[in-house]
């Protein structure tokens, strides 16, 4: 039976860093899973965000929906970077789904779910305008804080056929 | 290739019912865990707490919800075992609740966490959509995971599909 889910690449911070870059990202699936579990060393709470394919332009943007343990609210950004999960500097989990990533023709979809449990609990959907294909990701936060050691970065790939 | 997702257990509940669902001797071979489940409770209530322990204990556990419940939308926060909201015996028959438990890295040895995202749509003017952020400050590795209710058992039909995922 050929595999649907596979792992592509992963890594665990042997020293603290501001991130991590998965690079020459096969085309050979439909979509991308990755998965952030860690800490930041400091910082109460922030946004993981995802650059591809080293645009560092403002063709990024992200609606939000997050409750913090007392209120619920929704926020969107423009014409910024990605928002796609929540690290904190407590254990937190991100997961983050890259749709269509390898689709020639259309603008790239990602959903994310976020989980600090001292910070928020967080669901977002960003979109990047551009039609090429996915081969990097380079994975850092809003506020540039340094990920902790022991910090994971795992990415998936899934075929649909 | 080596197999990424693989099925370790799966439970479903006979007739009569059941306390709890419990998956023991998890093997420590995976790196993250993930609990597909579908659960109803046999309370006379249109909804019940579900629960799930790891390694049998019930300590060191925070969570905060995002939820809605057909008419708004809320968040709370707690430090029990809670990570979703089944419909009960009041609740439209043969409804269950659904959804997925992910642990990444549960034989690790940093603190777990994890999240848990639930539905409860059932055709009535309450019905929950939950997303959970779940955080156990234990290092220990997840060798047990235990589903129950917090009052009356879990009814027949429910079911819970453990699997495990590996990074390379």
């Amino acid at each position: 039976m050929a595999a649907t889910y596979e792992p592509i690449a992963t890594t665990t911070l042997l020293s603290t860093a501001l991130g991590y870059t998965f690079s020459s990202i096969p085309n050979t699936y439909t979509d991308l899973v990755l998965i952030v579990q860690g800490s930041t060393v400091v910082s109460a709470g922030d946004s993981i965000t995802l650059q591809f394919n080293d645009d560092t332009t403002s063709n990024y943007s992200t609606t939000g929906l997050y409750g913090t343990g007392s209120s619920a609210a929704s926020y969107r950004e423009s014409n910024t970077f990605t928002q796609t999960g929540r690290i904190s500097t407590t254990q937190s989990t991100s997961i983050i789904n890259i749709m269509n990533y390898t689709n020639g023709s259309t603008y790239k979809t990602v959903l994310a779910r976020g989980n600090a449990p001292d910070s928020l609990v967080i669901t977002q959907v960003s979109l990047w305008r551009k039609t090429e294909a996915i081969t990097k990701i380079k994975i850092a936060n809003q506020n540039n804080v340094v990920f902790s050691i022991g910090t994971t970065f795992t990415l998936y790939g899934i075929k649909a056929a | 290739m080596a197999t990424t997702y693989t099925l370790i257990a799966s439970n479903t509940v006979g007739s009569g019912g059941a306390s709890s669902i419990d998956f023991s001797s998890i093997p420590n071979t995976y790196t993250d865990l993930k609990l597909v489940y579908s659960l109803r409770g046999t309370g006379a209530t249109t909804s019940m707490s579900a629960l799930v322990s790891f390694n049998g204990a019930t300590t060191n556990r925070t969570w905060k919800v995002l939820y809605g419940q057909g008419s708004s939308a809320a968040s709370t926060s707690g430090s029990d075992t809670y990570f979703s909201e089944p419909p009960a015996a009041s609740a439209t028959s043969n409804t269950f609740g659904n959804g997925e438990l992910y642990i990444p890295n549960y034989a690790g040895s940093s603190y777990k966490s994890a999240n848990s995202d639930s539905v409860g749509e059932n055709n009535a003017t309450t019905a929950y959509q939950e997303l959970f952020a779940i955080l156990w400050s234990s290092t220990a590795a997840i060798n047990q995971l235990t589903i129950s209710l917090a009052s009356g058992n879990l009814a027949q039909y429910s079911t819970a599909y453990l699997y495990g995922i590996k990074n390379s």
